[in-house]
């Protein structure tokens, strides 16, 4: 297990050396330095000076991989691309564009981020589940046939959709919780239930459609035809044979996913103005501020490897098949 | 598919093409080809010829004939083909000649690019009114302050400037809608009529039946494949239109926007990005993810190994945010060089471009890692070893065992992506990553009116016409390609 | 007392498909008596096992429906019962195990709890008792170690452990009926004997009846009291063991007896059914067997035969049983044409010569993904193979057989050994040397249906390997070439613009055949070429072999597992045991007197249609992992005359004739 754990460490290694040297390129190399503080300044009417003053605050006036000035060790290190990328592998953020400490706001964000997601997560996969088993259980009857129309239904329509439309009946008409806003603590519910509810309403389509593909290839496998002949019902097949089963698939695809929501949803957070990760993100791409950009990226990759090693340790959990090695 | 495969219906379409270009040849303006213009057309060749190749290859023809067999899919085609059909009139570009200047024999070109669709919407895209109204107004949305002749200042809603000016008396506004309506109505069905007289009697001559016959096998469903809905389906759509087009010239339909643009017109314009975005993206990176899955599966060791940590580090960043990294970084470069575009739309163009090249940089791995599995079992499958033993080349290995076998695969990423690509550009215009601003597109009509949610009155014209256009776009593609991938899935028949 | 325990009256049951309606079980009738074992006897596709779920309702709905019928237990109609009282006789009353034990149990869950499960329901125990109840089921069906085998996954015991587990579930709800589908195909024949041997056991100590469904008339007639003969959704023929065997009537049966290959039929043709299966989409107005059936007349077109119940208790559903038409002659009856004899001089220079062929696949372990072992699939083989000579290697799953078959083609590159062919060392040539050599040696692979590229039309798959290998000259030259091929293996030159699906198993190893012979290859391997095959369509597909072998003088190294296919085939035979040969010789020396203990073993377990002069020798275990051979002769746990040297040394060839060699101490 270990030995194993270790193993993909040194397989993610260079999967977060590749990150970090396509998103500096990116973002220094594409992109001169020159270009960012024309974009920041404004295109117009900028003089030298100021370009050359924005590029030294922000220490984007040295070299991008060697600097020949310095001398030893330092060569390496007083370059761009070691204070903006390698120090990331440290999580040492750095100062954002408007000079703020990231880390420090990504550690104050996360939170109101983590409170909406985790509802809508847990919340999202119950329903799902329960709306695909009954889909199941009724299959090959108009339950059936009407919950798939439906899900279609719901899947074609736009998430945007969702929010306003959910903003616009309980908030505007029905006067039930604020529009939008947040507030930390407890009093956070009022804030968080309507997202909560349209996140999960929203993922209804496509979930329970999946889920219930899933459970109907399980129902099809010769074990279940095994507990059926055991003489056992309908329910009991289901639950404790066929849902054992699919939960291996499902299970493992919620897990992939439960290290990014630290980083929040932009299009929720945003609507619904909480103060989170992604509406941090959303309002630097607003500012076009890359240094947020670029650390988000960098942590929204690493914590994707993290949910892919879960993944594979979880896999050993509910499935017996699977050892690691 | 069966048209084509009739010679008579392949010479009829080049006839009509070489029409077509004689007749673009002839008009006094400047084409324009713009880059995804260029792509669209190329789109249009690769699937009229794959047409032309499938036409004798029974095992590809069998699972689209039990595709349109599904009424519910072939509805959704018909829908589908409309869009199309709207994208297309949407993608022929061109300047206008000006009018020649004294002394010059120089022609100079409107600095403004239309398409044929802008031309045939002429009268609803010129009426342009002052600010918001609501649909069927003939009244501002907001009060403003009128001289009246005997000098008074008051402050009422003027009247439009086109929505419903043709009426003396806006009483008859009612009277005038219905009596529009109505003739529409029996416009569509007439040429509706007409239509599904010509395809009957196609039909009559091929299965040598007389009119009469064909006509009852026709309403009983006795056909092979659904017609009865998809000549309904037909004519909803036909309706549609006519109603469309004839109460739209007098009135607005959806509305105007605030600054008085007809919604009607906004929201036609914005099918092109929708089906350029949803067809394009996974056009574009098709080749590399073809070629890279099937090599790693095909050759594994350190190809695989390469190509598996080529997709898993593009997979690890989060799509939204390299988007939002490439777009930010395009922006910057289309500021710094605005001398390689001549016109706006041009700029506008060079952007959803890049966009689908982006977005599809972040969406080609599931795809490549699809394909990378089914490589690795084609590999060990008896057919591919009997080849081997045979000493069959590699590349024909690969070209004739393992291509042909994967293309199901390809076929149906294709078409299931293609709905939720139409509706992330929606999200990523809100995110203010997406197309444009200066470009129609559904995303940026929901962002334009998500500002005026506040107002009260609300002005929801814009966001409904923008759902109703995308949200049938989106279920007619979601329904076929759900029938589409039952058909070609060989996992899915038993 | 009434001794019929359960009794079928006219059972239909129908499915909805794409094509139309499919009619699997089409009025069938029997009854089953107490204690007995009743055999339902058919091909695939003939619709025993839909049979055996519509006695116990589950029927894949809702595609498939219960249309007509009863099926009284105890006078019971189960049909007609409401499902919670279906369910106390599923797994209670009538317990069934299945044909597939590597997928009919849950993976996830413990097999003690999937025992348990049915102990809950059906004796009403809870834990304790209830556990103390499957362990005693798990020592019932002999698993070893029921106490710890309790707890493991079904991934973690072998097939015939699995199967034991199956009957185990089974037996919880202490059944008086048995429904076995097919309980020992998936099963290498050693198991299968220790499986059925089990079955009898346990049905001796309970007194349960039994309804096998099976395929293969050997298990019939080692097990069976009474035996039905299934034919597209009907029971053509119904009758005891001892009437069946000695005077089958039917015509169906009569062909199947006939069509069975063994040592006697060696010189000559076996008999064919022509044709195949009738779809069971089809309204039949006549007989079903009609199309095929040698003796058939106008009558049997028009009119459907009706079931003729001798007092004997032998039942038959022919027109030939009819009062006027008892008796009628065979109108046009195919006597077993003779072989003609070979006079061709058998080269003494071997074709094929293999020396000391291994072929190990690495196993990597580890952070640094080090090689910390082998499998040992095939390790040091030696084979000789002169031209027109047919030789069998024989071999339970797992014993590396069929790796032998692609290191010779060096589809898998060996990992030590020569393999020569006409004296060129093939292991020492790189790909682009060996590609002009490709054409001489082909091979046939066992699954028909993976084996034909699905996308590709009959004629370039006959065609690739010719365009290939540079053979068949210009276009139409090599058109007209396919058509000969195609005729050549009894399929018509229509049939080249034809893509694979539209073809039948038997057809579509006959376009493999066809494909393979387009390269005129000197030497075939054979992999289990028949093994996916009813045994009506492998008779033809056997004579083809043989006719072409006489024809072309071809070689053929031919892998397989069933003995009765070597009988009547080979020339020589060589019996692979973990990776090695343990026994080679001429098929007479090797199957009459087989010196080695496992050939003696498994040719005991065979079922056999005839009284066998074998005497009954079964093997205990299972075959060991490759990965760690036993030390000594690898046969040595289970090995009825183990030794002491034999736990330490593996070995050496002992040569007992000029042709016969066995590998055992015994011997030495």
């Amino acid at each position: 297990m270990i030995a194993y754990i270790i193993r993909r460490l040194m397989y993610v290694l260079p999967i977060l050396v590749g990150v970090n040297i396509l998103t500096f390129a990116l973002f220094f190399v594409v992109n001169t330095p020159d270009d960012m503080a024309h974009m920041q300044l404004g295109m117009k009417h900028v003089t030298e000076e100021a370009v050359d003053n924005w590029k030294a605050e922000r220490g984007y006036d040295r070299p991008l991989f060697y600097n020949g000035e310095q001398a030893g060790l330092t060569t390496l290190t007083d370059t761009i691309f070691f204070d903006n990328s390698v120090r990331l592998f440290v999580f040492d953020f750095g100062q954002s564009d408007d000079g703020r400490d990231i880390g420090h706001d990504i550690s104050e964000r996360m939170w109101p981020s983590l409170a909406l997601a985790i509802p809508t997560l847990i919340i999202g996969l119950l329903v799902n589940l329960t709306f695909a088993m009954l889909m199941a259980f009724f299959r090959g009857s108009y339950v059936d046939l009407s919950g798939v129309i439906l899900c279609v239904v719901l899947m074609s329509i736009s998430g945007l959709f969702y929010i306003i439309g959910g903003q616009w009946l309980v908030s505007k008409i029905l006067h039930l919780v604020p529009i939008s806003g947040y507030q930390p603590g407890l009093d956070a519910w009022k804030f968080l239930i309507l997202p909560v509810i349209i996140g999960v309403i929203g993922g209804i389509g496509s979930g329970a459609r999946w889920y219930r593909t899933i459970f109907l290839e399980e129902i099809a496998r010769d074990y279940v035809r095994t507990a059926r002949a055991k003489g056992l019902g309908e329910q009991m097949v289901l639950f404790r044979h066929v849902l054992r089963n699919a939960l291996v698939p499902i299970l493992t695809g919620v897990v992939v996913v439960i290290p990014l929501l630290f980083m929040g949803s932009l299009v929720m957070e945003s609507f619904f103005g909480i103060p989170g990760l992604g509406s941090y993100t959303i309002d630097a791409i607003h500012k076009q501020d890359f240094a947020i950009v670029r650390s988000m990226v960098f942590l929204g990759s690493v914590l994707y490897i993290v949910g892919l090693i879960l993944t594979d340790i979880s896999y050993t959990l509910v499935d017996p098949r699977i050892r690691l090695n | 598919m069966a048209l084509l495969a009739n010679n008579r219906a392949f010479i009829l379409f080049s006839g009509l093409l070489l029409v077509a270009v004689i007749v673009a040849i002839s008009v006094p303006v400047k084409w324009v080809v713009l880059w995804t213009d260029a792509l669209i057309f190329a789109l249009i060749t690769v699937i009229l010829g794959s047409g032309w190749l499938v036409r004798n290859k029974p095992y590809l023809l069998a699972p689209w004939r039990r595709v349109l067999k599904r009424r519910l899919a072939s509805a959704a085609l018909v829908v589908l083909l409309s869009y199309v059909l709207i994208g297309l009139l949407d993608s022929v570009h061109f300047r206008e000649a000006l009018p020649p200047q004294v002394g010059s024999s120089e022609v100079h070109y409107s600095p403004h690019t239309l398409s044929v669709l802008d031309k045939l919407l002429t009268p609803i895209r010129i009426q342009e009114e002052k600010s918001y109204s609501a649909p069927f107004a003939i009244h501002l949305f907001s009060k403003e302050s009128t001289q009246r002749e005997d000098g008074t200042t008051v402050r009422e809603y003027p009247r439009l400037q086109y929505g419903g000016a043709h009426l003396e008396d806006i009483q008859q506004r009612q009277t005038d809608i219905t009596h529009t309506l109505l003739m529409a109505s029996s416009y569509s069905l007439l040429a509706w009529l007409l239509l599904s007289a010509l395809i009957i009697w196609i039909m009559a001559q091929r299965y040598s039946l007389s009119y009469r016959q064909q006509v009852e096998r026709l309403v009983r469903g006795e056909m092979e494949l659904p017609w009865r809905t998809l000549l309904l389906t037909l004519l909803a759509v036909m309706l549609f239109a006519f109603v469309a087009m004839m109460l739209g010239v007098k009135y607005h339909v959806f509305g105007t926007d605030k600054v008085g643009q007809d919604v009607l017109y906004q929201t036609l314009k914005s099918i092109r990005t929708g089906l350029v975005i949803g067809t394009l993206t996974t056009l574009i990176m098709l080749p590399f993810a073809v070629v890279l899955g099937v090599a790693a599966g095909y050759f594994r060791g350190w190809i695989d190994d390469t190509i598996q940590y080529i997709y898993t580090t593009l997979n690890s960043i989060p799509g939204v945010l390299l988007i939002a990294a490439a777009v930010l970084i395009m922006q910057a470069y289309i500021a710094g060089n605005p001398e390689l575009f001549e016109t706006m739309e041009e700029r506008a163009d060079a952007r959803l471009f890049f966009l689908c090249l982006i977005l599809g940089i972040t969406s080609w791995t599931g795809l490549c890692r699809l394909l990378r599995g089914e490589a690795l079992k084609l590999r060990e499958l008896d057919y591919v070893q009997a080849a081997h033993a045979f000493g069959v080349p590699q590349h024909k290995i690969l070209s004739s065992h393992i291509f042909p076998n994967v293309l199901h695969i390809v076929l149906i990423t294709l078409v299931l992506d293609f709905s939720g690509l139409v509706l992330a550009e929606a999200v990523l215009s809100y995110v203010g990553i997406g197309v444009d601003p200066t470009m129609h597109s559904w995303g940026n009509m929901i962002n334009g009116a998500r500002l005026e949610m506040a107002r009260e009155p609300m002005v929801w014209w814009s966001l409904m016409a923008a759902f109703i256009f995308m949200f049938i776009l989106v279920l007619a593609a979601n329904l076929f390609a759900d029938a589409v991938r039952d058909a070609f899935d060989p996992r899915a028949q038993h | 007392m009434n001794d019929v325990l359960l009794q079928v009256n006219d059972l239909k049951t129908w499915f909805e498909g794409s094509s139309g309606t499919a009619r699997a079980v089409d009025g069938v009738s029997f009854e089953i008596r107490r204690g007995e074992t009743f055999a339902l006897l058919g091909e695939s596709g003939c619709g025993k096992s839909m049979t055996a779920l519509s006695l116990m309702r589950l029927v894949p709905e809702p595609a498939g429906r219960i249309v007509a019928g009863s099926v009284l237990l105890d006078g019971v109609d189960l049909l007609t019962l409401p499902e919670h009282q279906m369910r106390n006789i599923r797994g209670g009353r009538v317990g069934m195990i299945f044909q597939e034990p590597m997928t009919s149990l849950n993976p996830v869950m413990r097999v003690g709890r999937q025992i348990q499960e049915s102990v809950e329901c059906h004796l009403g125990l809870r834990n304790r008792a209830a556990k103390a109840r499957v362990l005693e089921l798990l020592d019932a069906v002999g698993i070893p170690d029921p106490q710890q085998r309790y707890d493991e996954y079904p991934h973690q015991l072998s097939g015939g452990m699995k199967q034991r587990v199956m009957i185990a579930i089974a037996l919880a709800g202490e059944p008086e009926l048995l429904i076995a589908d097919e309980p020992t195909t998936a099963l290498d024949v050693t198991i299968q004997a220790q499986v059925l041997e089990l079955m009898a056991e346990l049905q001796k100590q309970t007194g349960m009846a039994m309804l096998l469904i099976t395929h293969d008339l050997g298990v019939v007639a080692e097990v069976a009291d009474r035996v039905a003969v299934m034919y597209a959704g009907q029971i053509v023929e119904q009758a005891s063991r001892e009437q069946f065997f000695s005077d089958p009537q039917h015509p169906y049966s009569k062909k199947l007896f006939a069509s069975m290959p063994d040592i006697e039929k060696r010189g000559e043709k076996l008999a064919v059914i022509r044709g195949s299966v009738p779809p069971l989409t089809t309204e039949f107005s006549g007989c079903r067997f009609e199309a095929r059936c040698d003796y058939s007349w106008e009558l049997c077109q028009n009119s459907v035969p009706q079931w003729h119940q001798q007092a004997s208790g032998h039942g038959i559903r022919c027109h030939l049983m009819d009062e006027v038409h008892h008796g009628r002659g065979i109108t046009h009856h195919e006597e077993p044409e003779a072989d003609t004899p070979q006079t061709t001089e058998i080269p003494d220079q071997p074709i094929l010569k293999v020396d000391g062929l291994k072929v190990h696949f690495p196993i990597h372990k580890g952070l640094f993904k080090r090689v910390v072992g082998h499998v040992h699939a095939v390790d040091g083989i030696d084979i000789d193979l002169k031209p027109g000579q047919t030789l069998a290697l024989v071999g339970e799953s797992g014993c590396g057989k069929t790796t032998v078959g692609k290191g010779i083609l060096q589809l898998i590159r060996p990992t030590a050994g020569d393999v020569n062919f006409e004296n060129i060392d093939l292991t020492q040539l790189s790909n682009k040397q060996l590609r002009p050599m490709r054409g001489d040696i082909q091979i046939i692979f066992q699954d028909p249906f993976s084996s034909l590229n699905p996308r590709m039309r009959v004629a370039d798959i006959i065609e690739e390997g010719m365009i290939a290998q540079g053979k068949g000259g210009s276009a139409s030259q090599c058109q007209q070439r396919i058509d000969e091929l195609l005729q050549q293996v009894g399929l018509s030159p229509e049939h080249k613009q034809r893509y694979p699906h539209e073809f039948s198993g038997g057809q579509r190893q006959r376009v493999c055949i066809a494909r393979a012979l387009a390269v005129e290859p000197k030497l075939i391997i054979c992999d289990e070429p028949t093994s996916a095959l009813d045994v009506s369509v492998q008779a033809q597909i056997l004579n083809l072999l043989k006719k072409l072998q006489q024809e072309l003088g071809l070689a053929y190294l031919f892998i397989t597992h069933d003995i009765s296919v070597v009988e009547y085939l080979a020339h020589q035979v060589a019996v692979m045991y973990l990776g090695r040969i343990v026994e080679q010789g001429e098929v007479e020396e090797v199957l009459n007197q087989p010196r080695h203990p496992y050939t003696q073993a498994l040719l005991s377990a065979v079922p056999s249609i005839r009284e066998s002069k074998r005497e009954k020798q079964r093997l205990s275990g299972e075959l060991p992992s490759p990965i760690n051979p036993p030390q000594g002769c690898h046969f040595n746990p289970r090995c009825p005359k183990v030794m002491a040297n034999c736990k330490e040394n593996y070995p050496d060839s002992t040569l007992l004739t000029e042709s016969h060699f066995v590998r055992c101490f015994l011997y030495d």
